[in-house]
């Protein structure tokens, strides 16, 4: 099936690539073809070997066989240095740049304009505002860093990348911090890169974005190379067979599920009125009834978290009342709210959700164990059954209770999230943002699981960036723009990704 | 296991120093003498003793460090619990009272347990950084125990059973030494036969998580500085006690520090999260003996601090995995074996 290399000479050329980490074959013969001037999207799910491949390209790893050759020599670089010296330079996921610098300086470190022995600042801010200007992006150069989003950071992260003049510039998720308008600017300047010759490895979970910015995919799984293809030649629905290795249309099959089941008869469960906080999100009105699953919709920064984070107790709302249960909640906090029943995932896995440290097991049971008390110990046969129960159930990889969390990947450890809230058995279930960064076979389970849990009458607050989740999983969806909560669609016909972005673009005012 | 493994450097650098203090004065060192009067002495046990106090200060500060805390006024507790003790018995017509001993160190230890208490508050309820909060009893304590004693050294007569605290024996074996073990069996049940040493790390480990996760970490925060504050106020009788005196200026003096460099060799992390009781009696069992190993190997007693500073720097070595990596590197090069891989690569597979 996989095409035959195209022609024209290769910038990049591995092959046969073989990674072996202490008892674990990472990738197992591997080749991996780059070309000027093209876009090209190294897919697979978590443990596929994306990242890997990557890092014995830039130099992070050693490979024990097989042969890199950059412009047709033979090359092996033995750090990120090297590489970079070589015309190879990354930007990753997370940031890594100095916060409490300026932009201009975070542009420029290391290779400041010097005037004599001195910085000369002014020559600096004239060239960092030139090649942000450039990109397509206004930030007051001379701000520190840590005064604009993640998502802009990242841009200027992007922005240093390309002034360094790279032959071979990758991207390791670098849009999945980014709103709408801002992955529009970054692809932008790929599309202007690329004109200019420069090659790029992009990786992504957003299929959306890979189809619309790459050239050609080179697919992995579980260590090995499944092809590389044209992206025109490849259908999205054989891409996921390709990386899951299992048919195609999984996803499919959750498609309303959550439909199956009447809600609108049931009473209400949650009921927000004119709930809000001041400089976080404007005064809504939300109901959810048992069983039903409510999607949050909008766009980064429109309010989403900010909404359910109050009716999760993680906030303090300064205005409006809360009634859980047809009982109107007073002094909602987290510990009041896990004790009702209502169990909430946050955004951040790693800094809000989990304790990286703690194992598996300790990390499942932590809400359970909080609800009780530090005096009444869970018995270790209990805990034990529990914990093993749920990482059957939900598949959590490596099934080893006693891991530190921090070494599981993103879509095991949003499961040891989930489980630590299915151990309390709520009545309300907040997720905010459960899917973003994982793969795409953790991605079905966990929405699988969300549909299943909805029909045995558990109730969902479901938050997502991506549309076609949150319409394919949603009984209502509550779209929001500017921290205000601008539309509850309910009727089958307006719940469909086109309808919620004329939602968002309208602004409300005329639905 | 993992336990396990973090305890092992500590314990072979306590054995190394037992070592060098055995060939360098033979094997009486480690082996326990019995006294004319029945009891245990000799080198080690003189040791263990000694370090008592250290250790009692060393575990409070352990489940503090637990927290992502510090409490640097454990040392100026250490001299309030001595003068209060102290200054309550001497202001007694009969020092010899049982039951005036007995109230004494009570009030002692209540007054110390609501420093520990106010510390707590101050970090869990104010938000004041531990460093910051802890500091102002550092330096107010020893003026609170220079009132209590009205800047005089209260001297306990040693017929008082007062005494006993520091320098009696139970079973042969000193007092402190039962003190310390005590309070070690007793902190290790409290938090790993309950629930409170996971949530402890937790807290520590990730202090957004836990309050999201509904943990009161609040109320645990302010236990942990009360428990700290008793164990300082309990070291401070029991160097009291030993002295027969309780100076403000100078009990404990500096001992906060050697109790966070034992908290440390002991394999617990100032960044919080994981804590091990046994590796800080472990380190402070290695400073103890620290202290003879100068004198037995024949050096003039002020290579002290040096020396201390030198298995510092030893241990936090072994401790980097950065340095081990590097340190083993050339050994495993040979069998080609494939380097160590970072954990996330291997367990995202």
């Amino acid at each position: 099936m996989p095409a035959t290399a195209p022609p024209g000479a290769a910038l990049v050329q591995m092959t046969g690539i073989v990674k072996d980490f202490t008892g674990v074959r990472a990738l197992d013969g591997v080749d991996f073809t780059l070309r000027p001037g093209e876009i090209h999207a190294v897919m697979g799910e978590n443990g596929a070997g994306k990242s890997t491949l990557i890092k014995v390209l830039t130099g992070v790893h050693g490979h024990d066989a097989g042969e890199i050759l950059l412009d047709g020599e033979p090359v092996r670089f033995h750090s990120p240095k090297a590489a970079q010296a070589a015309g190879i330079s990354t930007v990753y996921q997370e940031v890594n740049l100095t916060d409490n610098l300026s932009v201009a300086e975070n542009l420029f470190a290391g290779r400041e304009p010097r005037l004599g022995p001195f910085i000369n600042f002014r020559a600096m801010r004239r060239k960092a505002k030139a090649l942000l200007d450039d990109i397509g992006i206004d930030l007051n150069v001379a701000a520190p860093l840590s005064s604009y989003s993640i998502a802009m950071q990242q841009l200027v992260a992007i922005a240093r990348a390309v002034d360094i003049e790279s032959k071979v510039l990758i991207l390791d998720e670098p849009t999945s911090s980014l709103d709408r308008d801002e992955v529009e600017v970054l692809l932008g300047v790929m599309r202007r890169l690329a004109a200019d010759g420069t090659a790029m490895v992009f990786i992504s979970h957003f299929l959306d974005q890979v189809y619309e910015i790459s050239d050609r995919m080179t697919v992995l799984r579980n260590g090995t190379l499944v092809g590389e293809w044209a992206t025109a030649d490849l259908p999205q629905s054989e891409l996921i067979g390709h990386m899951l290795g299992r048919e195609a249309a999984t996803l499919e099959q959750i498609e309303r599920a959550a439909s199956a089941h009447r809600v609108e008869d049931e009473e209400p469960l949650v009921e927000a009125r004119g709930l809000g906080r001041k400089g976080s999100i404007a005064p809504y009105d939300l109901t959810v009834r048992r069983g039903e699953v409510v999607g949050l919709a909008g766009l980064l920064g429109s309010g989403r978290t900010e909404t359910v984070r109050l009716i999760a107790g993680a906030d303090r709302a300064d205005s409006g009342a809360l009634q859980f249960e047809g009982r109107r909640v007073g002094g909602h906090n987290s510990r009041t709210a896990a004790a009702r029943g209502i169990a909430f995932c946050p955004e951040n896995r790693k800094t809000e959700g989990l304790v990286g440290d703690l194992t598996v097991a300790e990390n499942m049971i932590l809400a359970m164990q909080a609800s009780r008390g530090w005096a009444r110990s869970i018995p270790v046969a209990r805990r034990d059954k529990l914990v093993a129960e749920f990482i059957e159930k939900l598949g959590i990889r490596p099934a080893d209770p006693d891991m530190p969390v921090k070494n599981l990947s993103g879509g095991n450890q949003q499961k040891v999230l989930l489980a630590r809230w299915m151990l309390i058995e709520p009545k309300l279930l907040i997720l905010d943002e459960p899917t973003r960064g994982i793969d795409v076979g953790a991605k079905a389970d966990i929405q699988r699981l969300v549909a299943e849990l909805s029909a045995d009458g558990l109730s969902v607050l479901f938050v997502s960036a991506e549309l076609d989740e949150v319409t394919r999983l949603s009984d209502r969806i509550a779209v929001l723009r500017d921290r205000e909560l601008i539309a509850v669609l309910e009727s089958e016909a307006d719940m469909t990704t086109e309808r919620i972005v004329d939602t968002i673009v309208a602004g409300g005012r005329e639905s | 296991m993992n336990y396990a493994k973090r305890l092992m450097w500590p314990l072979i650098i306590l054995l190394a120093l037992i070592v060098v203090n055995i060939v360098a004065t033979g094997v009486d060192f480690i082996v326990p003498s019995v006294n004319e009067d029945g009891r245990l002495g000799g080198a080690f046990v003189n040791i263990l003793r000694r370090s008592a106090p250290l250790l009692l200060i060393a575990l409070g500060m352990t489940l503090v460090i637990a927290t992502k805390g510090i409490d640097l006024s454990v040392g100026a507790v250490y001299a309030i619990g001595a003068a209060i003790a102290c200054q309550t018995i001497i202001d007694a017509p009969d020092q010899t009272a049982a039951g005036l001993v007995f109230s004494a160190v009570a009030i002692a230890l209540v007054v110390t347990a609501v420093i520990g208490a106010w510390n707590g508050v101050m970090v869990a309820y104010f938000g004041i950084q531990p460093i910051v909060a802890t500091l102002i009893l550092m330096i107010a304590g020893r003026g609170i125990a220079q009132l209590v004693t009205g800047g005089q050294i209260p001297k306990v007569q040693d017929s008082s059973p007062f005494t006993e605290l520091g320098r009696g024996a139970f079973l042969a074996v000193p007092i402190p030494i039962w003190i310390a073990a005590l309070v070690l069996t007793a902190l290790a049940l409290l938090t790993r036969r309950t629930a409170l040493g996971m949530l402890l790390e937790s807290v520590g480990g990730n202090p957004e998580a836990s309050r999201l996760a509904g943990i009161r970490s609040k109320g645990i925060t302010v236990l942990v500085y009360l428990v700290c504050a008793l164990c300082a106020g309990l070291a401070g009788l029991i160097g009291a006690a030993n002295l027969g005196s309780a100076d403000a200026n100078n009990g404990g003096l500096w001992i906060e520090l050697d109790a966070i460099l034992a908290v440390v060799i002991g394999g617990t992390a100032l960044l919080g999260g994981r804590f091990f009781l046994l590796g800080t009696a472990i380190g402070v069992v290695i400073i103890g003996t620290l202290e003879d190993t100068i004198i037995n190997v024949g050096l003039s007693s002020q290579w002290q601090f040096t020396a201390k500073a030198i298995v510092v720097f030893v241990v936090a070595l072994l401790q980097s995995p950065e340095f081990r990596a590097w340190i083993l590197k050339p050994i495993k090069r040979r069998p080609a074996a494939p380097a160590p891989a970072p954990a996330e690569e291997v367990q995202a597979k």
